[in-house]
């Protein structure tokens, strides 16, 4: 049964790269309105997400088809449970995938203004609602022993869930915003580091709330002070991405919040842990990673496939970052639509 | 209660549509990746204008197109979750491995390949940028493998062992889920039927443009190439369609007895072109048959013998206790036939076309395009026919023989939650649908109209050297 700790490795891996790249995208996906003074500033916003948004939302594919791969009791309770927070999280990507390609070929206004809402909207759901989801999963939510959850999308909107929903909205507008920083170049650059220096003084604020919350829920675990380590690393590098992003150091304030990001859902992983949903029916009900794995074959075979296909996924997806390292700029934006 | 307002068939019909939704999509992207790649390949080779127009205009039409298939792909991956838990559960042991597979091996190269494809025209050489487009066509193509390697395993479940503690189904032989002899038949078939698809909207584009008497050098040879290439898929389809059929009747007999709606064991069966009866098939007032066919499909023998509806019933009340193991009948008996004269009929069209543009020529009355362009959804609704066929013929069965559909339903979700969500899918589907077929149509009338951007002007021979930061792209 060992493997099913390193799936609860991996699928924590692929989690905190979904956030750690999607919440940029969902981050300049906020800012538009923010940040985007005209046209030609607005494509510049979507244009430096526009070579890599897909491949970022992909990690989501990935990391759920491995839930259902490797804990298909974890996955099947989690969607069916969260339904209509699934909904509306994919109702917003729908809009928010389509809208990238199809702004630019409308030539009206109101054409374009009706897929820049739909790109802020859709940034804006799912940036919160994952905060929501993942807050709850922790807190432990009311499943019964036939591993049904029996509450509904209200019961998930109490305080901490929407503290945590707060949070990921905050970490990922501020991480979107130095990510335009780092992209761009000229006055939004310049605008777009202030507005970062702003928001990321409530993204402390809030960050730290629910950290110090999540702790005290947890003081009773066993491996608390992997925990409170965790934790602690996360609001270092919240802090230092701050002051980096204050004195303008763009790529390591980025840098540090990625790395905030991922820390904060490792913790949440350690908060967890053994278990993948508590159960607040009753703790014999709770899903742990033994009883909701999959067989120890189907485990082996998919360690296989990770262990061969992730080096050389992560290789190209470098590479595509690589290709697109420039700065977007005002300049190469072509005066008439397309 | 309303009837209807139950659980499982709101499920039934979310599921239903959703899927139906995204294979609305699918096809032109499956399809229009590898033509788009050919023609990028003429350029690189040739260095001839027109075939990079091609490029750009297709590839445009592609990628409208994808997105569809993108965000209507992600609500599929997680609708298992939503709506079948308990079949989540049940199988998710075995299920789950082609699906992560088809994430970690096709979905995020297709995801890498996509973002160079459109923004490295100016960036990549052109090598390289050639190769991304191959890459993509890759992918595509492998993605579409191992989802038909899950959905086979729901047609036919091999590489399994129930284990009765857990109640559930484990994986113990994943070669033999990926070599599925239902995916082997499954992946060629759909893959044809995709390009018969492609092609036919590149000869629909063409033919408009003709019939306007423009860009006649390119669109000549977007409309001879796409009728070559729906001739070609569609013997390609024909030829894996019957493949198909024998494995379909060695795995589920039901289903081919229902795609007939044969009643009685039958040797020497014949296949009826349309029946006019009752709904259900069970009388029959008149009927155009072809003798022995049926037979001759099912088993390769026109003596041969075809189990019928009530033979193999009692056979399933037998092994599996008693409940009604029949399709809807009528449902697969007309999905059927209208899978095969569709696709018969648009490779018919083509044949036609074909002959009339022989050598240099351009047919000049403009009901002749008419009919080029609008048979272009053809080939499509051929596909999602088929679909419901292969779906629908599997009922009442979720897995055959290891599960019904009625035990896969989510347990915790309500009429209402299903409603919502039915109802949400719907109406933005239906908008986007709108409005990416606007975008489609506006973008294939436009045509090649920005083509003089590319280069100062071509030779003789159609060659020009082409600036790669004028083909850049900018969202
Ligand atoms: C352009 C579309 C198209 C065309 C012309 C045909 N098909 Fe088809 N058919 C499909 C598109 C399709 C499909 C939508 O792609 C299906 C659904 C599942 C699959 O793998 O392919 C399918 C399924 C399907 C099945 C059911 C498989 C199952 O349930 O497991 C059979 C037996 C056939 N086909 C047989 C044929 C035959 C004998 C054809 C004769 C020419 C034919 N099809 C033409
Ligand atoms: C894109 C092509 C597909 C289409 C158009 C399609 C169509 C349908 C339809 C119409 C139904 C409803 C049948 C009914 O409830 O009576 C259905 C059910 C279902 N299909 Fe498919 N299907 C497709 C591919 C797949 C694939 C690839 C899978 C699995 C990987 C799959 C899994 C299911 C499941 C789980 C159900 C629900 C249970 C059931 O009703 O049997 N489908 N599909
Ligand atoms: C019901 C089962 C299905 C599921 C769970 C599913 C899943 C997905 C997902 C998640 C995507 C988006 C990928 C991305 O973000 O890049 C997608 C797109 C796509 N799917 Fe499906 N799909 C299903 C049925 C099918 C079938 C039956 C086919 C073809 C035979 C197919 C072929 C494709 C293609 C060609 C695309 C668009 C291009 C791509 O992203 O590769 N899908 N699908």
């Amino acid at each position: 049964m060992d493997l099913a700790y390193l799936w609860f490795g991996i699928v924590g891996f692929l989690f905190i790269g979904y956030f750690v790249l999607d919440g940029f995208d969902f981050g300049v996906g906020m800012a538009l309105p923010f940040l985007g003074k005209d046209d030609t500033d607005k494509r510049v916003m979507i244009n430096t997400i526009g070579p890599v948004w897909d491949l970022n939302e992909t990690w989501l594919i990935v990391a759920g088809a491995s839930l259902f791969a490797a804990f298909p009791y974890w996955y099947a309770t989690l969607f069916d449970g969260f339904y209509l927070a699934l909904l509306l999280i994919l109702l917003a990507l729908i809009a928010r995938g389509v809208s990238f390609e199809y702004r630019r070929l409308g030539r009206s206004d109101r054409w374009k203004s009706w897929f820049d809402w739909m790109i802020v909207v859709g940034s804006a759901v799912p940036a919160l609602l994952w905060g929501v989801a993942f807050a709850n999963i922790i807190q432990g939510v009311a499943i019964d022993e036939t591993g049904t959850y029996t509450g509904t999308l209200f019961d998930l909107l109490n305080p901490y869930g929407l503290l945590g929903g707060l949070t990921t909205l905050m970490l990922f507008f501020t991480h979107g915003v130095q990510f335009l920083a780092l992209k761009t170049d000229g006055d939004l650059r310049l605008r777009a580091q202030a507005l970062a220096v702003r928001s990321g003084l409530i993204t402390i604020v809030v960050a730290a709330a629910f950290l110090v919350w999540t702790v005290l829920q947890h003081l009773d675990i066993a491996h608390l002070p992997v925990l409170v380590g965790l934790a602690a690393a996360a609001a270092v590098a919240l802090i230092g991405s701050w002051v980096a992003n204050r004195i303008g150091r763009e790529k390591i304030a980025f840098s540090l919040m990625a790395a905030t990001i991922a820390l904060a859902v490792a913790s949440i992983l350690a908060a967890l842990y053994p278990n993948v949903m508590p159960s607040t029916t009753d703790p014999a009900f709770s899903l742990t990673i033994e009883n909701a794995s999959s067989s120890d074959y189907t485990l082996q075979v998919m360690t296989w496939v990770a262990v061969i296909m992730m080096p050389l996924v992560l290789a190209y997806q470098f590479f595509t970052y690589w290709v697109f390292r420039r700065r977007v700029t005002r300049e190469s934006i072509p005066v008439a639509a397309h | 209660m309303v009837e209807w307002l139950d659980p499982l068939i709101l499920a039934r019909w979310q599921f239903g549509l959703t899927t139906l939704y995204h294979f609305l999509f699918v096809p032109l992207t499956i399809g229009m990746v590898i033509l788009v790649a050919m023609f990028q390949t003429a350029w690189v080779r040739t260095s001839k204008l027109k075939y990079l127009h091609l490029t750009r205009l297709f590839g445009k039409i592609f990628l409208i197109n994808f997105a569809m298939g993108v965000v209507t792909g992600i609500v599929q991956e997680f609708q298992f979750g939503m709506n079948w838990s308990d079949y989540s559960r049940f199988v998710g042991d075995v299920f789950g491995a082609p699906l992560a597979m088809e994430g970690l091996l096709a979905f995020f190269l297709e995801a890498s390949m996509i973002g160079l494809w459109i923004f490295g025209w100016d960036k990549l050489p052109q090598k390289l940028h050639l190769a991304v487009i191959w890459l993509l066509a890759l992918s595509t193509t492998l993605s579409a493998y191992f989802i038909l390697a899950a959905n086979a395993f729901m047609q036919n479940p091999v590489g399994y062992e129930i284990n009765e503690e857990l109640g559930r189904a484990e994986l113990t032989d994943i070669g033999a889920v990926l070599t599925n002899p239902v995916a082997l038949a499954q992946f060629p078939h759909t893959i044809f039927a995709s390009l018969m698809f492609a092609a036919v909207v590149m000869v629909a584009v063409a033919a408009y443009h003709l019939s306007k008497n423009q860009y006649l050098d390119e669109m000549r040879t977007a409309l001879r190439f796409g009728l070559v290439v729906n001739i070609v898929a569609f013997i390609g389809v024909a030829l894996s369609g019957d493949q198909l059929g024998l494995v379909m009747v060695a795995t589920q007999p039901m289903k081919m007895a229902a795609a007939e709606a044969l009643y009685e064991t039958t040797t020497a069966a014949s296949f009826s072109l349309f029946t006019w009866g009752t709904p259900d098939g069970a009388t029959e007032l008149y009927s155009i048959r072809i003798p022995y066919l049926l037979s001759f499909l099912s088993t390769h023998d026109i003596m041969g013998t075809v189990e019928g509806i009530n033979d193999l019933q009692a056979q399933y009340q037998a092994e599996f206790g008693p409940g009604d193991y029949t399709p809807i009948i009528w449902i697969t008996y007309w999905s059927f036939r209208w899978m095969i004269g569709l696709g018969a009929l648009a490779a018919a069209i083509s044949v036609v076309g074909l002959w009339l543009t022989r050598g240099g020529r351009t047919p000049q009355k403009s009901w002749m395009w008419k009919v080029a362009i609008w048979s272009a959804p053809v080939p499509l609704v051929a596909s999602l026919v088929g679909w419901i066929f292969t779906e629908m013929g599997r009922q009442p069965w979720i897995v055959f023989g290891l599960m019904k559909t009625e035990d896969g339903v989510s347990p915790g979700v309500s009429v209402l939650e299903v409603l919502i969500s039915l109802i949400a899918f719907t109406l933005i589907y239906g908008i986007l649908a709108v409005v990416e077929f606007k975008l489609i149509v506006r973008a294939a009338v436009d045509g090649p109209k920005d083509w003089t951007k590319y280069s100062d002007g071509s030779d003789d021979n159609g060659q020009a050297d082409v600036d790669p930061a004028k083909l850049a792209t900018v969202y």
